[in-house]
């Protein structure tokens, strides 16, 4: 597929996997106001409405300030300062060129110039962060300026470029506030049950309740309460992976140039250690995964189903499949 | 009675798409505009960096004369352009060049060695890029004005209201599809 094409059918996707997200959340809400809150007669959405303004709560706070606790978390130092203590002519040859190089991509992109972070780590890697495309922010680790080339690392920051265009990173936030709902009417409702039963299996054992439709309700909705956290989560890294994808492709869009992306992540594969400076948290939002998981290259269903980026490999023949169009 | 306010709604909802499809076609057509005065931003800045470039080299390159000189002069000339079209065909001539100033330099080791020449070589190229990606962009959102001011229905509301097509930057000399030919030879 081309990229226009690898775009639309990614955007596609990513729809598919929140609707069925949301629908994920309904069912357990309507179950826990249902069954816990309304005793299996009436439907109050108390408890969907208070799980998703907390969660919201601390999603909004953390598209806010996210970015800024991100970069602190890894020690990212900014490029001014970097350049004042360059070490060598080479090194600020090579930081004035990551500096000309995320303007060239801003141009492409039609967005303001992100500001942009310089991490000591020796692992080539890279992130992007920040709520909008006026707030944002590109990190790079000192290892990714020594192993590319200026097209290669172009490539690679117009990955990053594509992620702050695509609101990427407000999407992953939304993502998380829905997991952090499901979370939370499940910690509810497994609370409740055990606290003697809750108003629906009360109103149940007295005989009251809407016959045997309600019942098989219940069961479901009981299975899904159980499941729905790693579902939950499995739902929002199939997010993830998704938008990697498109913004590979994205990013090719900008520098017309996908085989250069295509090489970098094949150094970035070869340079197999992981980016001790980038926690968990932060996992998904960079170009290639730091927490080392896949450093003996599993590709099963199993591996691939609890990653937060898709295998390299794949990525690579995707970008070259666009190249040779 | 209800007929009515079916009737009302129906107005009230197309009225809302209306507005919607204006609105956006408006903010393409600005961020159109905005492409393009971008190009000639960042023209200008090449046309203000050559000049860097060509006192950095003079004293190594005492016998390329002929080569500086032509890049100085395309620079007058290009900055002396009067329309689009003009425009497109001087600047397309600093370009080559440039590119032969460059190709020439490969000659002259304590020049390529030099950090000073690296960097503004670096620059230079970085704004030719820019320069590049600057029309790219334009090309791409007036791509996506013309699709959004033709497709059916919005292209009821573009015709009701005048948008115009956009045009797309391209070659019109056909010499500038020409890759540049860099004569590498001894003979100056």
């Amino acid at each position: 597929m081309n990229l226009l094409e690898q775009q639309a059918a990614n955007r596609r996707r990513t729809w598919i996997v929140m609707a069925i997200f949301v629908g994920v959340v309904a069912l357990v809400g309507v179950g826990v106001d249902l069954f816990v809150v309304g005793g299996g007669q009436t439907y109050v959405p108390a408890a969907s409405l208070a799980a998703l303004a907390v969660s919201g709560g601390q999603a909004w706070y953390g598209l806010r300030n996210g970015d800024r606790s991100v970069l602190r978390s890894t020690q990212a130092i900014p490029i001014d300062q970097r350049l004042a203590s360059a070490a060598s002519d080479e090194d600020r040859h090579r930081l004035r060129q990551l500096d000309n190089v995320v303007e060239e991509m801003a141009i492409a992109g039609g967005v303001p110039k992100p500001a942009i972070w310089v991490i000591p780590d020796s692992d080539p890697n890279a992130f992007a962060t920040g709520r909008d495309p006026a707030h944002a922010s590109i990190a790079v680790t000192e290892g990714l300026l020594r192993a590319l080339n200026r097209d290669e690392l172009q490539g690679v920051v117009a990955h990053e470029m594509a992620h702050i265009r695509n609101y990427d990173i407000r999407l992953m936030t939304v993502v998380a506030a829905l997991v952090g709902a499901i979370l939370l009417l499940a910690d509810w409702s497994a609370r409740v049950m055990r606290h003697g039963g809750g108003r629906g299996s009360r109103s149940r054992a007295r005989g009251k309740d809407g016959g045997a439709l309600v019942a098989v309700v219940f069961v479901v909705w009981i299975v899904a309460i159980i499941f729905a956290p790693a579902l939950g989560r499995l739902l929002a890294l199939a997010v993830s992976r998704r938008r990697e994808y498109l913004a590979d492709a994205t990013g090719a869009e900008l520098t017309r140039n996908p085989l250069a992306l295509a090489s970098a992540l094949e150094r970035i594969e070869r340079a197999v250690e992981p980016t001790p400076a980038i926690k968990r948290g932060s996992a998904h939002l960079c170009i290639a995964d730091p927490l080392g998981l896949r450093l003996d290259d599993r590709e099963g269903f199993w591996a691939n189903l609890w990653a937060t980026h898709p295998p390299m490999r794949r990525r690579i023949a995707a970008l070259k499949a666009m190249g040779y169009q | 009675m209800t007929m009515t306010l079916i009737l009302l709604g129906a107005i009230a909802v197309f009225a809302m798409w209306g507005i919607g499809v204006y609105n956006r076609l408006i903010g393409l057509r600005n961020q159109k505009e905005n492409g393009w005065r971008q190009i000639d931003v960042q023209l200008k800045r090449r046309h203000d960096l050559i000049p860097n470039l060509v006192n950095t080299v003079k004293g190594a390159m005492e016998f390329e004369r002929d080569t500086l000189t032509a890049v100085m002069e395309a620079r007058s000339r290009a900055m002396a352009a009067v329309g689009p079209a003009d425009a497109g065909r001087k600047e397309g001539e600093l370009t080559q060049a440039l590119g032969r100033l460059f190709a020439v330099a490969e000659n002259y080791p304590q020049l390529t060695a030099n950090q000073n020449v690296r960097m503004l070589q670096e620059e230079l190229s970085s704004t030719e890029n820019k320069v590049g990606f600057a029309r790219q962009f334009y090309n791409d959102i007036a791509t996506k004005y013309n699709i959004a001011r033709e497709v059916f229905p919005a292209n009821i509301i573009a015709g009701l209201f005048r948008f115009d097509a956009a045009e797309l930057f391209e070659i019109t000399d056909a010499g500038d599809r020409q890759v540049p030919t860099v004569d590498l030879s001894m003979k100056t």
